[in-house]
């Protein structure tokens, strides 16, 4: 636990460095896509006096300078697949993004959407030093949380401190300065497996960047893509990704859980690649163009060439009419809404004041797809894009693109995590010290 | 049918290319990557884009320069450059014009200058020409340009003699400011001029002229000033008269000698010597015949 603390505080002083010189780059690795953003830090936000804005969450510190996505390739479920040929797309992207910003970033802030995440629900209770409550005090309390035992084969990516409360009064979201006796505090934990972590910082560390920070691409998607209010009373973001589904519940502007489920856009792709006995590419460019979840009476008129490359007539001249595609995709789609509703009730979602669904990711752009999620999810469902942030290509501000919003988002300005307290050091030797010298003092 | 099959595969350019076009690896090389990213660190940038130039021009000017002919060349080829501009028309002087001299002192200006023309203007120095001017005794002032057209002008202000010093090596010209400003062989060449003689006589020029200024009443009759002992003055008059005046206000005493002679016409007697060193006790002496004839009757009386 102490070297975790400490790899994660490294990483926060990476973070800070990268600040300081201005420029960061966020590497958002998916199954069907590796982006790149460049963002420039030009210090604290300036408005001017027609602007009726605050801060903007901090959002109108950063500037988008760069803007590059390439094809993923061997990034499979979201996880590191083939490690050359991870590397090698994430260099092309990397290598884009400078080009179109002109600047040279050394620091990158990843996110993973794969890797089995688990989510832990922690608490911790600790007597308050003094009369009121002091930053050291939140540090020895969160020091103080049980952790469970979730093996040695997986990594905390997520620390937070979702709730704390001192004696009787609970709710409080920064208890700092005031007066009590015990403060209790609730952390959600969140692991990912290590060794597919591990994967991932090695191809980073192979295109020369330095770790400014890591996070859970189900985690910043809902940052990006939830409105305040949905964050402040409860919600569920499910980005649909090409390998992987990430789902991240929201409630007083906390992540209280994540979970992914190990299937996206590509499943279906494939399913359409086998149904149709085409090619992937083509499979992929025949559900980008007449995709659907919802048949009509239409649909059956409508044919669709599919082609061939064989250089039999007869093979290469089908056609498949639209209802047939929908046909296909939509068992795939209600299996994977299906999974995810499976999770969000292992949860408990449904004790959740407000239940509102936002569908995210390259995948939810299914036309239908959120009539069809409201059957199977719940009444409230909505159709998320992120955020919009300056500078910002036009080809990047869609649905796909949400987990790279919110990673900026996230790098602008992350949310207090465990390291981010300093905890308490160990004071045994000092105790023993003491401890020493009371012995001698009472024995001679 | 081949050919049918082919034309049918022309029809769907779009998938082929799709597939071809994925199957192209966009991905940079390790290192096409890593001297892109050095390209890009804004230190290595600038060294290359100024340092190196910069570098590579010191280092080529410092090869061609070590080289001893070259630099030899170069200055041979500079200073070349430096004769056909200097060496133009517009900048060549070719003769000489002096004004506000005499014939004589012009050609005496003319032989000390030593230029020949015709010569570049760069090459003349104006204020070297110029001292060389004014070290004549004759020239007061000298103004030396270069007037357009190729002419150096020489405009001198003369010094204007006032008196004729008789010294020992013969008779002098001297201005205002007791300087010589030339010879001439006998008095009669400026007889409009007085003189003064005696050693110290050029120091006291300007005491010299106002007595002359006081005599002016006899001036017909005056011979010259004659400078005593360097510090006073002995006017000298015709048929040997003298009037010895003080070193202490010297053109009252001569004032007072003017009066007596307009009264009583005393210098038109046989008076050889007027003397009038000591003011309260001026004193006569006669020549010998006019005091033989006075004491006689002195001494006469008393026989």
């Amino acid at each position: 636990m102490r070297d975790l603390y400490d790899s994660q505080r490294a990483m926060r002083h990476m973070r800070r460095a990268a600040m300081q010189r201005g420029v960061v780059a966020i590497l958002d690795v998916g199954s069907s896509k590796i982006a790149c953003l460049v963002l420039r830090f030009d210090g604290p936000e300036r408005f001017r006096e027609s602007d009726s804005v605050g801060s903007m969450a901090g959002q109108s510190s950063f500037r988008v300078i760069g803007a590059a996505t390439t094809r993923s390739r061997g990034v499979r479920f979201g996880e590191v697949d083939a490690m050359q040929e991870t590397e090698r797309a994430i260099r092309t992207a990397v290598q884009a993004a400078q080009k179109m910003a002109n600047v040279r970033v050394d620091h990158v802030i990843a996110c993973l959407s794969g890797a089995r995440p688990r989510s832990y629900g922690l608490d911790g209770a600790v007597n308050v030093e003094g009369t009121v409550v002091t930053d050291s005090d939140i540090g020895r309390v969160l020091a103080a949380c049980e952790v469970p035992d979730f093996g040695v084969d997986r990594e905390v990516l997520h620390a937070q401190p979702v709730n704390f409360a001192l004696d009787h009064r609970s709710g409080l979201s920064d208890p700092r300065g005031q007066i009590g006796n015990e403060l209790t505090t609730d952390l959600h934990l969140l692991t990912v497996d290590a060794t597919i972590l591990q994967n991932l910082l090695f191809c980073i560390k192979r295109c020369d960047l330095e770790l400014a920070g890591l996070a859970s691409s189900a985690y910043v998607s809902g940052i990006s893509s939830l409105v305040e209010d949905e964050q402040e009373l409860g919600s569920a973001c499910i980005d649909m990704g090409g390998g992987s589904t990430g789902i991240s519940v929201f409630i007083r502007k906390h992540m209280i859980y994540a979970d992914s489920v190990r299937m996206g856009g590509d499943h279906v792709t494939s399913d359409i690649s086998m149904g149709l006995q085409v090619p992937m590419a083509t499979a992929e460019r025949i559900k980008t163009f007449y995709g659907g979840v919802v048949a009509t009476g239409m649909d059956d008129r409508e044919m669709i060439e599919i082609g061939g490359d064989t250089g039999d007539w007869h093979h290469d001249r089908r056609t498949v009419s639209r209802a047939e595609l929908i046909g296909i995709m939509r068992p795939r789609v209600e299996e994977i809404l299906e999974e995810v509703r499976m999770r969000l009730d292992a949860a408990g979602f449904e004790y959740l004041p407000s239940q509102q669904i936002v569908l995210t990711g390259g995948a939810s752009q299914i036309p239908g797809l959120d009539a069809m999620a409201s059957k199977i999810l719940g009444q409230q469902v909505r159709l998320g894009r992120p955020l919009r942030v300056q500078g910002l290509p036009q080809a990047a501000t869609g649905p796909a693109f949400s987990g790279a919003v919110g990673l900026c988002l996230f790098a602008a300005h992350p949310q207090d995590e465990w390291w981010d307290f300093d905890v308490p050091t160990e004071r045994h030797p000092a105790r023993s010290f003491k401890r020493a010298v009371k012995w001698f003092k009472d024995n001679w | 049918m081949r050919s049918l099959i082919s034309g049918l595969r022309r029809r769907k350019p779009d998938v082929t290319a799709e597939a071809v076009a994925i199957r192209r690896d966009p991905a940079p090389t390790k290192w096409n990557y890593r001297y892109q990213r050095l390209m890009l660190t804004p230190a290595f940038r600038a060294s290359v884009r100024i340092g190196l130039p910069a570098f590579l021009l010191v280092f080529i000017a410092g090869a061609w320069f070590s080289n001893e002919a070259n630099r030899a060349a170069l200055n041979d080829k500079v200073s070349e450059l430096r004769e056909a501009v200097q060496n133009r028309p517009e900048f060549m002087v070719t003769d000489l014009a002096v004004t506000g001299a005499d014939v004589a002192l012009a050609a005496a200006i003319q032989s000390r200058l030593d230029v020949e023309f015709p010569i570049s203007s760069f090459d003349l120095e104006l204020p070297e020409l110029r001292n060389t001017i004014t070290e004549l005794t004759a020239v007061q002032d000298a103004i030396v340009r270069v007037k357009p057209g190729g002419t150096l002008e020489i405009v001198v202000t003369e010094r204007q003699p006032v008196a004729v010093w008789r010294h020992t090596d013969g008779l002098r010209l001297i201005d205002a400011e007791g300087v010589m400003t030339g010879m001439i062989p006998s008095r009669a060449d400026r007889p409009d001029l007085p003189l003064i003689a005696g050693d110290g006589a050029k120091d006291g020029i300007a005491e010299a002229l106002m007595l002359f200024a006081a005599a002016s009443p006899v001036r017909e009759r005056i011979r010259g000033l004659v400078r005593m002992g360097e510090r006073r003055w002995d006017l000298v008059l015709d048929n040997g008269q003298r009037i010895m005046l003080p070193t202490e206000a010297p053109i009252t005493a001569l004032e007072r000698v003017i009066a007596l002679d307009q009264a009583q016409e005393m210098l038109s007697r046989d008076v050889a010597i007027v003397d009038m060193r000591n003011g309260d006790r001026p004193t006569l002496r006669l020549n010998p015949m006019a005091a033989a004839i006075l004491r006689p009757t002195g001494a006469g009386g008393e026989r």
